[in-house]
């Protein structure tokens, strides 16, 4: 058997590594998610993966539990090569995951959860008395306590993820993999899931932990694989690394857009927001005691991991959705809860271009020229009373498609048929052409070509030189550090820190997007 | 001593004919309860039950017997169930759209298929003897039947009952027993919340719901034979006459759960024999209750239960949502 | 099957409904086939009961009448989202305002009391619509089985007034006395022969020209007015609707209220038209053949209409043809809408995907 480890000692007999992932490849069409990828877990080793969305962390594990087949490479478990073809194969491997989305369902039992699918036989009556031994032999050996005749549903979030690593066990998994554990944990549910995990490790079970907080990883691996654009770039040793380190392999030292830009004074402040919060309906706390302000003549730039507040922060602003607790304040002007819809704050000159603009800045089954008059349908511009001017919606558009280079110059084609570079653009176009004082952005380049990225930038780079306060989200750091005069980092729901664009760089960005206060760098 | 026995004896037949204008509630009811807690909406309750009624006098007519009645009920529902369920399951079509094409279609064929056999307007021929099902008399009927309350009860109401009055009520508890108790039972009340926890378990939802929407239509079979072969002694046009809808009322009054069911049915049940009985009297008081008051209340208690007034109607969460896998 | 098949704007609209009315078309043609009739000679009757003659003509389109208000009213719903399948119970509480209007102020001139009536026909309509749009925007109430209830509950409604409150007491059955004769909706055929046209006599009445209004009314409403561009971003995609700072719920009960009331022009047609008093069932189904006409014609009202035409003339034909073949009576129109919502409606994505398979590759997306 080719010796793969590269600590191989010949006087030792080491056990197989418990994965082994040989020149792993994977494509979607044009996207190639994983590109050669070697990855080597040891036994009894809980190994991290870090990486930034899109790395390509949550295909390679969908390849190793079965959803995916990869293009080209071995997976080897224990040893053995496997060809995973299904979940099902995965599982009799001893592959167990623990995915983002529970896989529970809320109105049965844990214990009727646990059986799913593993009954052990038409009736439950038996498959249950076992399924009740095994997870009291789990409370004794790894301290897993749980209810088994508790509802799902009833259970905390921290909770709920106990019944998934328990589903996994019971079906026999030697190698727990958990994707973004934490993302919906409290801080004592996370220690509390970190002691489990020690203690499964303790037992011999084999960990990977898929996560971004570099936090994390340093407490809690024995090693780390550093995830970026579909490839591993490096597998370290963690009590050998360091969170900086880390950092700067996950989000990379160069940035490879850079628009140009002026220095420009910002004037006064447009946008105060004090003491931000949002708790949503499942009780989980989204926005925490967030403080900022947006000044005239400025781009901000919210950087951050996908999932950590972001987006509940944009609808926050724009009106969509109320927030717990906080003040905003618009041009010096507090905003009541009355005021806080999307009607009344375009009306005062605040703009949104959303970040899913499919579901939400366009209506794709519409025509472009509809599409291009969302939210505005009522102005007068349209004309009066209660029939639009259709005329006037069509003309509106094709000049700005002139002004904005939308291809093609069709404003009665549907918009679903436009590319997304053309989509956003037409989004954008709708927002800027209304001359806002603010203007929230989210995601402004997802999706879109190179050549539209370019414009979209340019534009708005000439936006905030006519003095308009821009808020810009976007999960690409190097977009963030392009375009931003400021930089504002969000983490867990949290402003980790805030920075001038001169006074940072991406290692620093990176420790505050992982996590990593500002006060703890 | 005699007017106790005459309210006796006039809660007996109240109680009975409860029962029996109950039963094709129940089937109909029971059938709703496999489709939704799998996720398929029915509300093509009535068209089942009513090709059925059809297809079963039919064949009962043909054939001088009322089990092949009662086959060719179940085939003949059964057969409009699958339609249902590949256009819900496999096609991911509307469920509510399938599910109002399944009455009209019914409703048509019967018309029309039973128009040109007997071309007495849609009817079948009266079906008699062994046509229809028997009176079955339970044991002990006639020993018990002195024992006070429990006598009459059993020996009026229960007792003396056609078959299909005591296969629903066999339905019933077999419903209630394979759902709780049954690995079948477990994956169908998971597929009909969270279908993803069946996927990622390596079970198919589409078999699944297959079989559930099965016995959907079995059991409308047997709801819309006893109509006709047993209750009407024939097919008449139209003669469900909204009783899958009352059955899918009461599915949501009875939170979607058979034993609940079977008490909401029979509360509709009496609630029809009630109305026949009122039917014209006058109360002490003088007070003339209207029978449409009576008539209207199953459909006004569903609105108001939907509306949240006397607590949550909460469907099987996956509900009408055909299932698109999410990779 | 997951990814969603974009056909080009004329297939989506015309192509894929015709199919589908070919195809409901030949099923029909084997259940008649098998009670042991001919359907071509079937559809040769059929088409000439319906447009051989000008009585037949004019029998059609009142029959097509009633089509166009209960596809006009499911249709409408539809841009919002909303599954109306109460198209019946709205029609019948209609009626009823119609009646109540007609009964007691019929001694006011025709140009009056007609508006008047056709007035409370659709405010009745609209409230039996309403209530259940209210339920469902305010309690979550599912407004497809609050509205089968809300059928019924006319239906027993009707009932109890007729017999109890608002019958004529010199007849049997359950209805009103007839209405003053300025309350007739003239039928076409007296209009045309008092400017000298000979006409025969059918139940054609000025309601027919009343829905092309409507059609045409809901044409201007959803393509081209504000309320109905925000009719259709709610039903399109309600977060798009919230971004855009309309609210769906609003949406909701208005939209279902203006179903509501283009049901009641159902009755306006058969109580005000026709019958010329308030009787029991006079919806008589239109109300679900009113669904088929929908789907079919796309919820789009020139498709609306034309589906209409169609069901007119199959429920003409569908007559004559019951007088020469008894076996085939007009319940075979209830199978062909029942056909035509299954493969129209539910089965919409199996024509899709067989008309994509035959139409030249470059024209899919």
């Amino acid at each position: 058997m080719p010796a793969l480890s590269p600590v191989t000692t010949p006087s030792v007999t080491m056990p197989p590594p418990a994965i082994e992932l040989i020149g792993i490849d994977k494509s979607f069409g044009a996207v190639r998610a994983n590109r050669d990828v070697n990855l080597t877990v040891a036994k009894g080793t809980i190994h991290g993966i870090v990486g930034e969305n899109g790395a390509g962390k949550s295909t390679l594990m969908s390849i190793l539990y079965g959803f995916y087949e990869a293009d080209a490479g071995e997976i080897r478990v224990d040893g053995q090569s496997v060809r995973i073809a299904n979940s099902q194969i995965a599982i009799k491997a001893g592959i167990g995951m623990v995915f983002q989305h529970f896989m529970l369902v809320d109105e049965l039992s844990v214990l009727d959860n646990v059986m799913l699918g593993a009954e052990g036989g038409a009736m439950l009556a038996e498959g249950a008395r076992q399924a009740r031994a095994a997870l009291a032999g789990f409370a004794k050996d790894y301290g897993l306590a749980i209810d088994p005749d508790a509802l799902v549903g009833h259970l905390s979030v921290g909770q709920q993820q106990r019944v998934e690593i328990v589903k996994a066990l019971y079906r026999g998994a030697n190698v727990l993999v958990l994707d973004e554990p934490t993302a919906v944990l409290t801080p004592s549910e996370a220690t509390a899931l970190f002691t489990l995990l020690a203690a499964l490790k303790a037992q011999g079970k084999t960990i990977i932990l898929i996560t971004h907080k570099l936090q994390e990883i340093m407490a809690a691996t024995d090693r780390v694989s550093v995830m970026r654009q579909g490839q591993i770039l490096a597998t370290l040793e963690t009590a050998k690394t360091s969170p900086r380190e880390l950092a700067s392999l996950m989000v990379g030292r160069d940035v490879l857009l850079q628009v140009e830009k002026q220095p420009r004074e910002p004037g006064k402040t447009v946008l105060d927001v004090k003491g931000l919060g949002f708790v949503d309906e499942r009780g989980v706390t989204r926005l925490q005691n967030l403080s900022f302000s947006l000044r005239e003549g400025e781009i901000v730039g919210v950087a951050g991991v996908a999932g950590n507040g972001q987006s509940e922060l944009l609808s926050v602003l724009a009106g969509i959705i109320a927030p717990s607790t906080g003040t905003i304040a618009l041009l010096g002007k507090e905003l009541s809860a009355r005021a806080l819809n999307p009607r009344e704050l375009r009306r005062r000159g605040l703009l949104h271009v959303p970040e899913d603009r499919l579901r939400m800045g366009l209506v794709p089954p519409f025509p472009a020229y509809e599409s291009a008059a969302l939210g505005f349908e009522h102005e007068e511009r349209y004309g009066r009373g209660p029939l639009f001017d259709r005329a006037a919606m069509v003309g509106d558009l094709e000049g700005r498609m002139q002004d904005y280079d939308v291809r093609p110059r069709d404003a009665l084609l549907k918009t679903a048929k436009f590319s997304g570079g053309n989509q956003q653009k037409i989004v954008l176009a709708r927002e800027i052409e209304r001359s806002p004082k603010v203007l929230l952005v989210g995601q402004p380049t997802r999706g879109v070509d190179i050549g539209a990225i370019e414009f979209i930038h340019r534009r708005l780079v000439a936006l905030r030189d006519e003095g308009v306060a821009i808020l810009i989200v976007s999960v690409e750091l190097e977009e963030i550090m392009s375009l931003s005069d400021r930089v504002i980092v969000m983490c867990g729901g949290r402003i980790t820190g805030e920075r001038r664009r001169e006074a940072t760089d991406t290692g620093d960005l990176g420790l505050l997007m992982a996590g990593v206060d500002s006060e703890a760098a | 001593m005699d007017t106790l026995s005459d309210v006796s004896t006039l809660t007996a037949v109240i109680l009975a004919s409860a029962l029996r204008l109950s039963v094709p509630l129940i089937a109909a009811c029971l059938a709703g309860l496999w489709s939704e807690r799998s996720g398929v909406v029915d509300i093509g309750l009535e068209g089942k039950m009513l090709i059925a009624a059809f297809a079963s006098a039919a064949a009962a007519y043909a054939t001088h017997s009322a089990w092949i009645g009662l086959g060719a009920g179940i085939l003949a529902s059964v057969a409009f169930a699958l339609l249902h369920g590949f256009a819900a399951i496999s096609q991911r079509g509307n469920q509510i759209v399938s599910g109002v094409a399944i009455n009209l279609l019914a409703a048509g064929l019967t018309a029309v298929i039973g128009n040109a056999w007997y071309g007495q307007g849609g009817r079948t021929p009266p079906l008699e003897g062994p046509a229809r099902f028997q009176d079955l008399v339970l044991p002990g009927a006639t020993v018990i039947k002195s024992v006070p309350v429990i006598g009459p009860l059993y020996a009026d109401v229960l007792s003396g009952n056609p078959v299909p009055v005591y296969l629903t009520l066999i339905a019933v508890a077999l419903t209630s027993f394979v759902m709780a108790r049954t690995r079948f039972g477990l994956r169908l009340r998971a597929v009909g919340n969270y279908p993803g926890a069946v996927d990622t378990a390596g079970v198919s939802v589409a078999l699944l719901r297959y079989r559930a929407v099965i016995i959907s239509g079995v059991l409308c079979g047997i709801g819309g034979t006893y109509l006709s072969v047993s209750q009407a002694a024939g097919f008449l046009p139209l003669m469900t006459a909204g009783k899958g809808f009352i059955a899918l009322a009461a599915l949501i009054f009875a939170h979607w759960r058979a034993w609940p069911a079977l008490g909401a049915c029979l509360l509709f049940g009496l609630l029809d024999a009630v109305s026949i009985r009122l039917q014209g009297a006058v109360l002490p008081g003088s007070i003339s209750v209207p029978v449409q008051a009576i008539q209207a209340l199953p459909y006004l208690m569903t609105v108001i239960l939907l509306a949240g007034f006397v607590g949550r109607a909460i469907p099987p969460r996956a509900s009408g949502i055909p299932y698109v896998k999410e990779r | 099957m997951s990814t969603p098949i974009d056909l080009p704007r004329w297939a989506d609209i015309g192509l894929v409904p015709a199919v589908a009315t070919v195809a409901a078309f030949l099923v029909a043609g084997l259940v008649v086939m098998s009670i042991g009739e001919s359907p071509l000679e079937a559809t040769r009757i059929l088409i000439e009961g319906s447009l051989g003659s000008a009585e037949g003509i004019g029998f059609t389109l009142y029959y097509a009448t009633n089509f166009i208000f209960a596809g006009l009213a499911v249709a409408v719903a539809f841009h919002a989202g909303l599954f109306n399948i109460g198209a019946e119970g709205q029609a019948t509480l209609g009626g009823l305002g119609a009646a109540l209007v007609a009964l007691s102020l019929d001694w006011l001139p025709g140009f009056v009391v007609l508006p008047l009536a056709i007035l409370a026909a659709a405010a009745f309509g609209a409230l039996w619509g309403f209530i259940p749009g209210y339920l469902q925007a305010k309690r979550g109430s599912h407004v497809v089985i609050t509205t089968i209830m809300f059928n019924f509950l006319a239906a027993i409604l009707i009932v109890y007034l007729l017999v109890n409150v608002m019958g004529n007491p010199k007849s049997m059955a359950p209805e009103t006395r007839n209405f003053g004769p300025n309350a007739h909706l003239p039928f076409i055929h007296a209009l045309a022969q008092a400017m000298g046209l000979n006409m025969p006599a059918t139940p054609l009445n000025l309601s027919f020209p009343l829905a092309l209004l409507a059609a045409f009314g809901v044409w201007l409403l959803i393509y081209r007015s504000r309320l109905g561009y925000a009719i259709r971003t709610v039903g399109a995609s309600p977060a798009a609707a919230v971004y855009a700072g309309v609210s769906p719920e609003r949406i909701t009960m208005l939209t279902m209220a203006l179903s509501g009331s283009l049901a009641a022009g159902l009755a306006v047609n058969e109580v005000l038209g026709v019958q010329q008093h308030l009787l029991l069932e006079f919806t008589s189904g239109y109300g679900f053949v009113g669904i088929a006409v929908a789907l079919m014609g796309r919820a789009h009202p020139v498709g609306v209409v034309l589906a209409a035409l169609l069901f007119g003339m199959l429920y003409q034909g569908g007559a004559e043809l019951s007088f020469d073949h008894p076996a085939i009576t007009r319940d075979m129109v209830t199978v062909i809408g029942g056909v035509l919502i299954l493969f129209a409606g539910a089965l919409d994505g199996l024509f899709r995907r067989a008309v994509a398979l035959v139409l030249p590759r470059r024209l899919v997306a």
